[in-house]
């Protein structure tokens, strides 16, 4: 074999390599789409979106409560999570001298790294504990606390990527130092900001582990933010473990939904980001 | 290098003032009859331990377009933002001197720097247009410093700040368009609208035309020629055809030190220091 040719074959066999290993990391991927849908469809009518769950035995009924608790907790750690979050990437990327600042960002890393069960643990001991109470609160603070690090690491890296020359040119025409990344640097980086924010969304509407001992769940429904609420999560891990193969059904129903929440909310981002995008004339 | 050693060790041309060169016949201009708009003295800048400016001492005047010129990392940015106090945003670094603009000195205590800024306006080397609409770019400093007290007044100035920057009959009709959408020469005229639209007194460029074609090169040369008189202009540049035909002054800058300035033509034609003459000349930089 000349050489030319032993060129071409190492290349060959690498990319041949490269490209198996994509099909092993897409398989996983594949097949729990592939039962998730199979078994969830089966489950999945109306119903199961405007009904409450049924007692054991008795067939139908649907997830209403836990579908409703699961946005409130979601809104509620948002609500929480994206202004904090937000503003230490600000801090970060803005203001922190060097060494204030990569402590904060180890730290961001750290409880990013931080078991959701251990969160969940560790909201249990400081907002359900004392008020010896399970509530939405509770749940939507655990959430909370996972986002923050994800939105405010998106955040200063995206507001690192704005040019300094744009800083400097809102200085330069009179601007003070906060009127400057509020007014033009952040704009610049908003797009990012957003699809990093729907990012984290998208993982912590599908924990579970957190909300066991803070949101607790409920058979009923409730909006009431210091009572216990649903969730789809605890819903579905619950209707899993049951001995019920009607409990069973709706689990894959429930796990259907879940699955659709995140691919609708990373679509969602990145038609945000387009929209923001060409408004910026990008 | 070694022919340069002598003129190096001289003092820098701090002690001479423009107006003691008797003013050759064909230019008209007589920068020494100018007033003084700033008044640098003794200034030293230094990025941590690194001086980067040593004693530099320059009377920079009224309506006059002045170019500082020299190899690059000579100082001459640095210089030009120590005016505006630019460089604060940079950490750990250090002025030692005063810059007088009007009556007060810049660096002395009490100095508000956003209003500093507001008097000194600043064009960058890249165009560092916002990603806002046309009009909302221009309209910026004008908002942040409550300049406007009506929408129509807003107006009013948008359109004369275009005009002034030959942009006006170019994007009258798209104001609402993203700024970022205009080609490269309109954005760093677009650049310059912006900050004549808070009426400086100052204006500094900082390599206005170095990442801009000929033709669009030339037309900020122009706009440059048209805007001195109502600013005083200070402008770096790399480009010595550049500052022969658009400064009456011009400054030459080499190793942190101010070797000369004086009238344009002198530079170019008669200067003092023998490092000027080869460097205007191109034997070295």
């Amino acid at each position: 074999m000349n050489p030319a040719a032993r060129r071409k074959l190492k290349s060959a066999i690498f990319v041949g390599c490269c490209m198996f290993s994509v099909l092993v990391a897409l398989v996983p991927l594949a097949f729990i789409l592939f039962f998730v849908v199979r078994e969830g469809i089966q489950a999945l009518n109306l119903d199961f979106f405007i009904r409450m769950p049924r007692p054991v035995g008795e067939p139908g009924g649907g997830m209403f409560n836990a579908i409703v608790g699961t946005l409130i907790i979601a809104g509620l750690g948002s609500l929480f999570a994206i202004p904090i979050g937000i503003m230490s990437g600000i801090y970060m990327a803005e203001y922190g001298g060097s060494r204030m600042s990569s402590t904060v960002r180890f730290a961001a890393d750290t409880l990013n790294g931080v078991p959701s069960i251990v969160i969940g643990v560790f909201i249990y001991t400081i907002a359900v504990l004392p008020f010896r109470q399970f509530s939405a609160l509770a749940g939507g603070l655990a959430l909370g606390v996972m986002m923050i690090p994800i939105i405010a690491r998106t955040t200063e890296e995206l507001l690192l990527l704005v040019p300094g020359t744009m800083r400097e040119g809102a200085l330069a025409l009179g601007a003070t130092r906060a009127r400057a990344v509020f007014s033009v640097v952040l704009p610049a980086a908003l797009p990012g900001i957003v699809t990093g924010v729907v990012l984290a969304l998208a993982r912590i509407a599908g924990e579970t582990a957190p909300l066991l001992f803070t949101a607790f769940g409920n058979r009923f429904f409730s909006t009431t933010l210091t009572q216990p609420i649903a969730s789809l999560t605890v819903m579905v891990f619950t209707y899993a473990i049951s001995p019920y193969p009607d409990w069973h059904r709706q689990a894959w129903a429930g796990a259907l939904v879940l699955v659709s929440i995140v691919l609708v909310c990373s679509l969602l981002a990145r038609i945000a980001t387009r929209r923001l995008e060409r408004m910026h004339g990008r | 290098m070694v022919e340069n050693v002598d003129a190096r060790e001289k003092p820098a041309a701090s002690d001479r003032t423009l107006a003691s060169r008797p003013a050759p016949v064909h230019t008209g201009i007589a920068p020494g009859e100018r007033p003084v708009k700033i008044d640098v003295s003794n200034l030293s800048f230094y990025y941590g331990a690194k001086r980067a400016l040593e004693g530099i001492s320059i009377q920079l005047r009224a309506n006059l377009v002045t170019a500082l010129i020299g190899p690059s990392g000579c100082g001459k940015s640095t210089f030009l933002r120590t005016l505006n106090r630019m460089n604060d945003v940079i950490p750990g670094v250090r002025v030692d001197g005063s810059v007088r603009i009007g009556d007060r000195d810049i660096y002395g205590e009490g100095v508000d720097v956003v209003d500093l800024r507001r008097r000194i306006g600043m064009v960058f080397q890249k165009s560092n247009p916002f990603p806002k609409s046309i009009f909302d770019n221009v309209a910026y400093g004008v908002r942040l410093n409550h300049l406007a007290s009506s929408r129509s007044e807003l107006h009013r100035r948008i359109e004369s700040s275009l005009r002034a920057a030959a942009l006006w009959d170019e994007v009258k009709d798209r104001l609402n368009d993203s700024a970022l959408a205009l080609s490269g020469g309109q954005q760093q005229r677009l650049c310059i609208a912006r900050a004549l639209a808070i009426e400086p007194e100052v204006l500094l460029m900082d390599e206005p035309a170095s990442a801009l074609d000929p033709i669009a090169t030339q037309r900020i040369e122009e706009l440059i020629y048209q805007l001195k008189r109502t600013y005083t202009i200070v402008i770096v540049t790399h480009n010595m055809q550049q500052a022969a035909r658009v400064s009456d002054v011009t400054a030459f800058f080499w190793l942190g030190r101010l070797v000369e300035a004086d009238r344009t033509d002198a530079i170019f034609t008669n200067p003092r220091e023998k490092l000027t003459e080869d460097y205007v000349t191109g034997r070295f930089g």
